[in-house]
């Protein structure tokens, strides 16, 4: 090993890294279940955002647990790009409503064979 | 511009001139140009003859490249011997005869300018099949002929049945220029080239009876049987008489029909190597001759009877080129151009004559009315029958004393033929020009000898039916055989691989008794249809009344009905069948069924695409969740188990 990482501190030890990872999977089952739900579609937006929240979790936890500080700076990148999309989703969304006067997704079936 | 370039150039122009111009050219324009371009090419002829005839070297006059691939290369080139230089002359001679007769014959005719357009395109293509320096040049040259021979068969194409003949024309030599091709094929795979020269320059060092060679010669033999009409392929030249009288002279007399002749003693080496094919050459040849000759003793139309004479005579041809008499064979192409054209000519004029009546059983007693035409018919009937000094005579003598050197059944089924030949021959010059006239009275009104433009090349093809026999003399009257010796320089190649080619044994007393005897055969002959049809007066009977074998032969041994009940109907049946059957059900049911299952597809997997994005979504996460098991089921399968196992210890 070259770049030999340093030891993790004992503090953060003391909660398990399992503990993490149930956490994560569970917002993101969460989010994958609001999303397959609900009609809504800011609803479903904002579940799209607790899916990459959970992840991001993720990865704020195995950064830690190794002590390697790439991981935190990637999670801060995520961030910026999940709210610049979620800007983009919601002015679309603003777009649909005035055009159908209504969010709900069900509505939106033009596409159908 | 050399000479030798030129003389395929006239025609071509003059075809251009009086094809593109065919609305335009006043109709006394017509013919001099179409005249002139086949006399100009005579010219040059005689010409390029002058000059070879000083060195006597080949000449190979190279235009252009024309198909380089890697290491096989064809020149477009002209190559200038003994044989093409003799061809030459038959064709722009005998041709400009014939262009100078049409004048006269087709003077009257809608389609005049059209018919020199046409005559000119075959003398072309025929000069290129002559002229070419290999075998590819030869091809288009013979696939030329074989399209003027379809446009001018089928040119008063007002009436289906010529249409008909000149479709079967065309489609019977199909089925030869098949054959001939996969011969070319072969060439090139034996040989690597096409060119003449380096082909023979090669085939020298083979074995005589070599497999490959017997192939080619053979495939090139069966483009001939086509060309030269043949057994089997001989219908279509009878039925070729349903074109203008000018082009049965020209071309299904002189020049195309010879052209297989000319092929084989092209390939002389080729074929002198392979005896097997020799051989089958002979004895199709002999059959041709005698069975083309019995159909044309019971003919009534006085062209089919010059049509089954051609068939038979160019048997003879194929006799002599197969006991290796190369030029025997091609002395009688030369002597028959001169008097079957003459033949030929002399039946236009008494079609002419007539007013279109071509059936003999209506004429009779024309030799006071058409002096000039009865005459020189009378010339062309007894060079025919091969009764000396005249031309036939010699050729046909040379060739039958190489037959009885070679096998005696095949040299008695040639006196056969030929005791037939003279029959047959003065049969029909008897019924046409002696006795009471059996016309209608019109017709006697109207009788009348044709115009000089028509007579000059009577009487020039009579005079070289005269004549045309003393270029060949035979052995016994110590006089040079000039076209043997002309010729000699061909057969080099074969010399080199025959040891014993050319060497006649035959003692002269039995080359004496041999003429002799095929002189009193074809007397016999005379005097026999002299008994029959001048004597008795016994006139051939309406088409009703005849019965047992001369029905047979009347009808051609039914050989018509034999080609449509095996080749014609199964054709029809099978493409009814194909047309009917096949393709409505097999192939169009695969087609539909194609279209009707994309139609189906889209019925039901359509139904997924239902719009609604939820269900998407579900199916997106279903898909994921499917991938996520095939590529961990295995290890979640595993952990699950061991779970279940530490639960139930």
């Amino acid at each position: 090993m070259e770049n030999q990482l340093p030891a993790i501190p004992d503090v953060i030890t003391q909660i398990p890294l399992t503990n993490y990872v149930l956490l994560a999977s569970i917002l993101f089952v969460i989010g994958i279940f609001g999303v397959f739900t609900r009609k809504n579609a800011i609803i479903i937006l904002m579940s799209i955002e607790l899916m990459l929240n959970a992840v991001n979790l993720l990865m704020v936890a195995f950064s830690a647990y190794r002590s390697d500080p790439n991981g935190q700076v990637f999670v801060f990148f995520i961030m910026a790009v999940a709210a610049a999309e979620v800007a983009v989703g919601l002015a679309i969304i603003v777009m649909i409503y005035r055009n159908v006067r209504s969010i709900d997704i069900n509505l939106l079936d033009k596409l159908r064979g | 511009m050399s000479l030798i370039t030129l003389i395929p150039l006239f025609p071509l122009i003059g075809f251009l001139i009086n094809g593109l111009g065919y609305k335009k050219i006043s109709h006394s324009l017509v013919a001099p140009i179409g005249i002139g371009a086949s006399v100009l090419s005579f010219i040059c002829t005689v010409l390029v003859f002058l000059q070879f005839k000083e060195t006597g070297e080949t000449i190979v006059q190279p235009l252009f490249s024309w198909i380089t691939v890697g290491g096989f290369d064809v020149s477009f080139a002209f190559q200038i011997d003994q044989l093409s230089i003799l061809m030459l002359f038959i064709i722009t001679g005998v041709g400009s005869l014939i262009h100078l007769y049409s004048m006269g014959y087709m003077g009257h005719d809608a389609g005049y300018g059209k018919f020199f357009a046409y005559l000119n395109l075959f003398l072309f293509s025929m000069l290129l099949l002559v002229m070419g320096a290999n075998y590819l040049i030869m091809f288009i040259g013979w696939e030329g002929v074989g399209l003027c021979s379809y446009l001018l068969i089928g040119f008063w194409n007002k009436r289906s049945d010529f249409g008909d003949a000149a479709r079967k024309a065309f489609i019977m030599n199909r089925v030869g220029d098949l054959g001939f091709l996969i011969g070319i094929f072969l060439i090139v795979k034996q040989f690597g080239t096409l060119e003449y020269l380096s082909v023979f320059e090669q085939a020298k060092g083979l074995q005589v009876g070599d497999i490959s060679v017997m192939f080619i010669t053979f495939c090139l033999f069966i483009g001939a049987m086509g060309k030269s009409a043949q057994i089997p392929l001989f219908t279509w030249l009878p039925d070729a008489m349903a074109g203008p009288t000018p082009v049965s002279a020209l071309i299904h007399a002189a020049t195309m029909v010879t052209s297989g002749i000319y092929m084989v003693v092209r390939s002389n080496v080729l074929y002198t190597l392979s005896p097997d094919t020799l051989e089958f050459v002979a004895w199709i040849g002999t059959f041709t001759a005698v069975l083309a000759a019995s159909i044309a003793i019971f003919q009534n139309d006085i062209k089919k009877v010059l049509a089954y004479s051609t068939v038979s005579q160019l048997g003879y041809m194929f006799i002599g080129l197969g006991v290796m008499a190369y030029t025997s064979g091609f002395f009688h192409v030369i002597t028959h151009a001169f008097f079957k054209a003459l033949l030929f000519l002399g039946a236009g004029s008494v079609i002419h004559a007539m007013s279109d009546e071509q059936d003999i059983r209506k004429m009779g007693g024309l030799w006071s009315k058409i002096k000039i035409t009865a005459v020189t018919f009378l010339i062309g009937t007894i060079a025919i029958s091969g009764l000396p000094p005249f031309a036939g005579f010699f050729s046909k003598d040379e060739i039958l004393a190489h037959v009885f050197e070679h096998n005696k059944l095949m040299w008695a089924l040639g006196m056969l033929g030929s005791f037939m030949t003279s029959f047959y021959m003065f049969r029909l010059f008897f019924l046409t020009f002696t006795g009471e006239f059996r016309g209608s009275k019109e017709q006697k009104e109207h009788l009348h000898e044709s115009p000089s433009s028509m007579t000059i090349p009577l009487m020039a093809l009579a005079a070289l039916s005269i004549v045309g026999g003393f270029i060949g003399f035979p052995e016994i009257f110590h006089l040079p055989h000039a076209l043997a010796d002309f010729m000699a320089p061909i057969y080099d190649n074969s010399k080199a691989v025959f040891a014993g080619f050319g060497e006649v044994h035959v003692e002269h007393s039995t080359e004496w008794i041999l003429m002799l005897t095929s002189v009193a055969v074809a007397l016999v002959a005379l005097i026999l249809a002299y008994v029959l049809y001048v004597k008795q007066g016994s006139r051939p009977a309406a088409d009703g009344e005849i019965s047992g074998i001369k029905k047979w032969l009347a009808d051609k041994y039914y050989l018509d009905e034999a080609y449509n009940a095996v080749f014609v109907n199964t054709t029809e049946k099978l493409s009814v069948f194909f047309g009917n059957v096949l393709d409505t059900k097999v192939i169009d049911g695969a087609v539909n069924g194609l279209g009707t299952l994309v139609g189906l597809c889209n019925k039901w997997i359509g139904k997924l695409q239902t719009g609604s994005t939820g269900f998407y979504l579900i199916l997106m996460g279903g898909a994921i969740a499917v991938i996520l098991f095939l590529n961990m089921g295995n290890e979640l399968l595993e952990s699950l188990n061991h779970i279940f196992k530490a639960q139930t210890k």
